[in-house]
């Protein structure tokens, strides 16, 4: 029985059916697998979540206690689990922390479900690793081949040299709550930054958690706590809904500055409002959805979201079968 | 070339102008030179290359890249340059440098057309996208960099530490890259002599007459003339070439022929001031007239048929080659009516010194002169002498009073820089009588004339009254009346109403008043645009 045939591509997500259960599953429902913690990926009121410890953990802080599964199992990384009639392990995916890819063996097949992944380095999370398999779940987000991200230390540099450029202005860096903030804060530590760096009230429960397990982010402060004229010349991190709305008026001239794979294309920075792209990703760019795709060496990929088109048309170049999902749900975000 | 990159990036994202101005000598500080020279020349405009045919810029990308995903691509980021400076894959690891901006315009001065792919070819593979986008962009010609010429050298002359107006009056007796005009700035050589190039002079400017000034003038020293509504330009011929400047020292005497001929044809060494207008049965006619030229860089046959240009004398710098700018205005004035009377001049008439006694005479006159191709007045002191930008107490603009109509607003959009949290750009509208009963019709769009405390009103009211989203505009319950001042009103059919406002801005938010009982199209048409 090929992996095409026990795993099911549903309304409410991608259903294994041997094991009975869903991965990242769109709507409530008795048993699912979740792949990371953000939030088109975790949603509430699932019966049994299955996933990491620092996603189950994410999914408490984020949801609630009591929306968050009404039972959770944690599965470390590599370990193996009977699940029915499939075996079902977890291996990092590197997007955010605690984010997997869903390995599923039954009868000599296998299938990974990748959720989103990255293959740029990332202080803060383990980093991908590649499985070899016959079916590849994988994101579009940015397949398109215009989307080559950058090293993100050269885009850390361009903001640090801009701080020195404007001593008398506060950098606003517009972040998603999970992972690109914390990502960000490591690399800045990364490029020898020691600063305080200041945060909106909404980034910083997160902050807290990464660092329970582990991941040292140094001198953080709430933004809202800054005595008057201590936030010129420095750094603040906002969700990106804040960065040019009322919460930054507070703030001395600032740079709105924008973390995110799309700031390479200009209009969609210039529509922002953003006067400082940085171009940071979480998500894989070309390069590495195609690498990653040929390296699993899977004879079915399946899309779920972005850029379908051009990544099927480019598999089909290496002859590899390429199939779009269209799995309506998962987030265009614009802070991706 | 990265410097040059890094700072074309940041320009085209950054709206605030100190911020610009301050990336600009951050720049012209350490870019060495002729680089420097050459991307001064870029950003203002005087940097003429043989223009690289967009063809061939896709043809390279597209030898390299599957068409398909080409495409796919390029209708996504919308921009070619763009879309190959991000696509480009490189062939192997960079062997070479960037080029510096000089050697791309060097080369594309010299390359014949069948060495340029192979030579571009090579540019992007050693270079990093941000690079390899302004090498194209360089090539294409529409830079587009979020700063003007006039910004540049502003730039320059805080580098030095003097008027931006010195740097005007020697730039267009220079060339790229420049060379002698950084000697100068820096320290290192004196003012490079313009000689018998023909510069631009910068112009003397008015300041705009409040009621209580005016009772402090004596109607003895002043002269009076009408303040047409074109463009202010600057007419100058020597030995060196003719030119035609606007305010702003931009060239655009290619756009209007017919007047670099007529001043041509006079054989004059002259400097003259004067309004540009188009000309409509004899008359001035209305901004809008000369706007349709205005749009166009050349101009077409017919355009220039259709919408004839000419100059109106207003005063005049240089005569026979000596400058008379230290003289008074009542000399000068001699000497432009001298000059008309000996030249006659095509395409040029004097303006008229209007007689008047004392100034209720004169206000009378403003108050009834209702052409749409008159601003207000002019009131010079005879004594002054013409001094570049806008000395005290010599010459004043009097407009007539703004024209006011009561709108309803419409829709509201943030605005840029410090206003990117506020809705600060306003939309608003009049009724008239549609199928289903009275119906709004936009008329125009305001982002000034309101107070601080006025624009956190609105910001406010506009969050609060949203009933629709378009992006990044807002619809708004149509409920708040707003007082509307223009200058002047225009038929217009690139808006759905058939009118456009000239100079439009928020007089007073009229909370007090009913949105029912705002303005009708029909009676504003009847009342501004009769004629």
């Amino acid at each position: 029985m090929k992996a095409t045939e026990w795993l099911v591509p549903r309304a409410e997500g991608l259903y294994c059916a041997p094991g009975d259960f869903f991965i990242d599953p769109l709507v409530p429902v008795p048993r699912a697998v979740i792949t990371h913690g953000h939030a088109d990926h975790a949603r509430p009121d699932h019966g049994a979540v299955l996933a990491t410890e620092e996603t189950l953990a994410i999914m408490r802080l984020r949801l609630g206690e009591d929306r968050a599964g009404a039972t959770q199992q944690p599965l470390r990384y590599g370990e193996e689990l009977t699940v029915g009639g499939v075996r079902l392990r977890l291996e990092p995916a590197g997007h955010v922390l605690g984010s997997a890819q869903a390995v599923m063996e039954r009868a000599g097949t296998r299938a990974v479900v990748s959720g989103d992944y990255k293959r740029a380095p990332d202080p803060t999370c383990r980093a991908f690793a590649p499985v070899p398999c016959d079916l590849f779940v994988t994101e579009a987000t940015f397949a398109l081949p215009v989307f080559r991200h950058p090293d993100p230390l050269r885009e850390i540099d361009k903001l640090l040299r801009d701080v020195k450029l404007f001593p008398d202005r506060t950098h606003v860096v517009g972040c998603y709550a999970l992972g690109k903030c914390q990502r960000l804060i490591a690399l800045l530590r990364q490029a020898g930054y020691d600063g305080p760096v200041w945060l909106h009230g909404a980034l910083r429960p997160l902050c807290g958690l990464y660092e329970r397990f582990g991941v040292a982010l140094g001198d953080l402060r709430p933004a809202t706590e800054a005595a008057k004229g201590e936030l010129c010349g420095g750094i603040v991190l906002a969700p990106p809904g804040a960065i040019a709305d009322r919460w930054a008026r507070r703030l001395a001239d600032p740079v709105v500055c924008l973390a995110s794979g799309w700031m390479q294309v200009r209009q969609r920075a210039k529509s922002r409002g953003v006067e400082l792209p940085l171009i940071i990703s979480d998500h894989a760019d070309w390069d590495a959805l195609l690498t990653t795709c040929r390296e699993v060496g899977a004879e079915d990929i399946w899309v779920t979201h972005g850029r379908e088109d051009a990544l099927i048309h480019a598999l089909a170049g290496f002859g590899i079968r390429g199939r779009a999902l269209r799995l309506i749900g998962y987030e265009e975000d614009e802070t991706a | 070339m990265r410097l040059f990159s890094a700072l074309l990036e940041r320009l085209a994202f950054t709206p605030a102008r100190t911020v610009k101005l301050a990336l600009l000598r951050a720049y012209f500080a350490e870019a060495p030179d002729p680089d420097r020279g050459y991307a001064l020349a870029a950003i203002a405009g005087t940097l003429v290359l043989p223009a690289a045919r967009r063809s061939l810029i896709r043809d390279i990308a597209t030898a390299r890249v599957d068409p398909v995903l080409f495409e796919l691509s390029y209708d996504y980021v919308g921009d070619l340059a763009e879309t190959v400076a991000l696509i480009w894959p490189v062939r192997e690891a960079a062997v070479e440098e960037p080029p510096s901006v000089s050697l791309v315009v060097e080369t594309l001065r010299a390359a014949t057309k069948s060495e340029m792919p192979g030579i571009v070819e090579r540019w992007l593979d050693a270079s990093a996208p941000s690079v390899r986008y302004a090498i194209l962009k360089l090539m294409t010609g529409g830079l587009r960099v979020g700063a003007s010429g006039r910004l540049a050298k502003t730039a320059l002359a805080e580098i030095a530490g003097i008027a931006p107006d010195e740097i005007e009056e020697i730039w267009h007796g220079l060339e790229p890259p420049y060379r002698p005009l950084f000697d100068w700035i820096e320290g290192r050589e004196s003012r490079p002599d313009p000689a018998g190039a023909p510069v631009f002079r910068p112009p003397m400017l008015a300041h705009p007459l409040e009621d209580a000034d005016l009772a402090a003038l004596d109607p003895e020293d002043w002269r009076a003339e009408w303040k047409w509504d074109g463009i202010r330009v600057q007419l100058v011929r020597t030995a060196g070439g003719v030119r035609l400047y606007s305010r702003t020292a931009e060239n655009i005497g290619a756009a209007f022929p017919e007047i670099l001929d007529a001043l041509d044809a006079t054989g004059e060494a002259v400097a003259l001031d004067g309004e540009l207008l188009v000309l409509r049965d004899g008359e001035a006619a209305p901004f809008a007239e000369l706007q349709q030229r205005l749009n166009r860089k050349t101009p077409t046959g017919a355009m220039m048929a259709r919408f004839p240009a000419f100059v109106r004398l207003y005063d005049i710098l240089f005569d026979n080659g000596e400058d008379v700018r230290g003289l008074a205005f009542d000399v000068r004035r001699k000497r432009l009516e001298a000059w008309v009377e000996r030249v006659r001049p095509e395409r040029m008439d004097l303006s008229r010194l209007i007689p008047f006694a004392d100034f209720s005479e004169l206000a009378a006159l403003r108050e009834a002169a209702r052409a749409a191709s008159i601003e207000g007045l002019m009131l010079k002191r005879g004594a002054s002498a013409y001094l570049p930008g806008r000395p005290r107490g010599m010459w004043w603009k009097w407009k007539r009073a703004p024209l006011t109509v009561d709108a309803v607003l419409m829709y509201a959009q943030r605005g840029h820089g410090k206003r990117s949290s506020y809705y600060s750009d306003f939309t608003f509208g009049l009724w008239r009588e549609g199928e289903d009963g009275p119906e709004l019709v936009p008329i125009g769009k305001a982002y000034f004339g309101f107070t601080d405390e006025e624009l956190r009103f609105l910001d406010r009211w506009v969050r609060h009254h949203t009933i629709g989203r378009f992006g990044p505009v807002r619809e708004v319950e149509k409920a708040l009346v707003l007082e509307i001042a223009f200058d002047a009103a225009q038929r217009s059919t690139r808006h759905k109403s058939g009118i456009a406002l000239r100079f439009p801005r928020i007089a007073r938010i009229r909370a007090d008043k009913p949105a029912h009982e705002a303005d009708g199209l029909d009676a504003f048409v009847k009342a501004y645009l009769a004629h």
